[in-house]
């Protein structure tokens, strides 16, 4: 398949969350609290696509995907979105704007102080993932994107700081932390070897 | 704007027009007689009546429902519709989703139910929710109810002053708590049986006799009018309304007179976030989110609904002298 097509059906998949959660806002089916429905969807699909991009390396070196290289950047800038999306509907939808709300916020809650920098490190990801900004940067690209790694650890503490009443997805999401970690860490030791 | 919730037909469902005409037709005559009647449900009860089915319970308790006294103070809050009170829960026996007990809480069977009064009473046992029933004048109480998790509500319950049937069991003096006990069995409510889960079933809640015996402070067995949904905690559920929501324990199998204070579930699982007393305080912040203000529910995506959150939930003139003389910071 050429890669046009796959770079269409990738991008036309990843939008399809985020295009559901459109159709059931206008058709009214969000229930009493849309905006945490929508604060919720959006933080957790932010998430998975941290997952997925993260998984995209491991995939090409041991099932030897490497078509899939091309599109991690895409993957990656789908974080983004969602988080992006994340934020702008807590801002919006749960403190109506009030930002001297979101600093107090932000200062008090744990959770909010490790989901900020997350979301930061995502938009300096994403404004440094242009052809042009790898060439500038060089080998400091690669140095400044392996922040990627704080962002999945603070996103982390960002569900699990907000555990109420089960652990279940705190610890599903800390597996998936740790496997996407330690196969890369496997990697470093056996190069250094 | 489109966001707002509405009772709207929604396109898929086409309404033959006959069906149409007499639904608007009940629907004018119920609003009709409601403002005659002054009924303080009348501008929520065509909403409610139109879409969601009803919980059906047993003949004789929908019957003593619909018998219940009315609710004679003046509402000045507006009611969150039934669909919303009924689908917006917390209730971690059946899921850890707001929409989950809803969905899964069809496996309770609140009937036939019974309850053990236990403790220091003079008159302790195991009773029929029927016969606990019939020596208790039920009665409708509109209520905000403020969940910790700084969201609201308002719901016209139907119940009865916890007050008068605790009584008919004569406590004793070193009766100086009440300890209430949830259901205990995984086959009917199935998160119980989770190994993720940082409550240790079966969920516990308690109050100071006082409280127990505070003319607001009643026992659910329905609302809007209607036999309780399982979702909200059916047969039998507390309800009191200056605390945050989480002390109303929901489908009670237990009811006991203690002399020390009970150990109460959330208070177990993280002592410096729930406090036992858990009164609707806004200057006490949980640790994880502030306690000024609540959202009131239904809330719309450009109007949030923002509202100051009140001492004791707006019911101080009640209750604070309960508390006089008492630290709340240091009894949250």
């Amino acid at each position: 398949m050429p890669a046009v097509w796959r770079r269409l059906i990738i991008f036309s998949v990843s939008l399809v969350p985020f295009l559901w959660l459109v159709y059931r806002t206008v058709t009214q089916q969000l229930g009493a609290d849309p905006a945490k429905t929508i604060v919720l969807f959006t933080g957790e699909w932010t998430i998975y696509f941290l997952f997925i991009t993260l998984s995209v390396s491991p995939l090409v070196k041991l099932a030897r995907w490497r078509w899939l290289m091309t599109h991690r950047r895409m993957l990656g800038l789908f974080a983004l979105f969602y988080a992006l999306c994340h934020v702008a509907a807590y801002l919006v939808f749960i403190l109506g704007l009030d930002l001297s709300r979101f600093f107090s916020e932000m200062v008090k809650r744990p959770y909010i102080t490790a989901g900020m920098p997350a979301v930061l490190i995502l938009i300096a990801l994403g404004v440094t993932s242009t052809k042009g900004m790898m060439r500038r940067l060089r080998k400091n690209w690669v140095k400044l994107h392996r922040l990627v790694y704080a962002a999945l650890i603070l996103g982390w503490l960002h569900v699990l700081w907000q555990v109420r009443s089960s652990y279940f997805e705190a610890v599903l999401y800390g597996v998936i932390v740790l496997v996407l970690l330690g196969i890369r860490l496997y990697g470093y030791r056996r190069r250094a070897r | 704007m489109f966001i707002k919730s509405s009772a709207d037909i929604k396109e898929n469902e086409i309404t033959p027009e006959s069906v149409y005409r007499d639904r608007r037709r009940f629907m004018q005559m119920a609003l009709g007689a409601g403002a005659l009647a002054a009924s303080p449900l009348a501008s929520s009860k065509p909403g409610f009546m139109t879409e969601t089915p009803l919980t059906s319970g047993p003949d004789w308790l929908a019957k003593q429902i619909a018998q219940a006294e009315a609710y004679d103070k003046k509402i000045t809050d507006k009611l969150t519709p039934y669909e919303h009170v009924t689908s917006y829960n917390n209730f971690y026996e059946f899921g850890y989703d707001k929409s989950d007990p809803a969905k899964h809480a069809g496996s309770l069977q609140p009937h036939p139910w019974r309850v053990e009064i236990a403790g220091h009473a003079d008159k302790t046992g195991v009773f029929d929710l029927e016969d606990l029933l019939g020596k208790v004048t039920l009665r409708e109480r509109v209520y905000r109810l403020r969940c910790v998790e700084a969201w609201s509500m308002v719901i016209p319950w139907v119940g009865f002053e916890l007050g008068e049937l605790l009584k008919q069991f004569k406590p004793t003096s070193r009766a100086k708590y009440v300890a209430f006990t949830t259901l205990l069995d995984k086959k009917q409510m199935p998160e119980q049986g989770s190994r993720f889960s940082t409550i240790d079933w079966p969920y516990r809640e308690g109050l100071r006799i006082d409280e127990a015996m505070h003319p607001l402070t009643i026992l659910a067995v329905g609302l809007y009018g209607k036999v309780l949904p399982n979702q909200n905690g059916a047969p039998l559920r507390l309800v009191v309304p200056w605390k945050y929501g989480f002390k109303s324990i929901k489908s009670i199998v237990k009811i006991e007179f203690t002399e020390k204070e009970p150990a109460t579930s959330w208070n177990v699982r993280a002592p410096n976030e729930y406090g036992f007393y858990a009164n609707v305080n806004p200057k006490v912040d949980h640790p994880r989110w502030s306690q000024a203000s609540e959202r009131r529910l239904p809330s719309g995506l450009f109007s949030p609904n923002i509202i100051d959150t009140q001492l004791f939930n707006g019911y101080g003139d009640e209750v604070a002298q309960l508390y006089s003389g008492m630290d709340l910071k240091k009894y949250y």
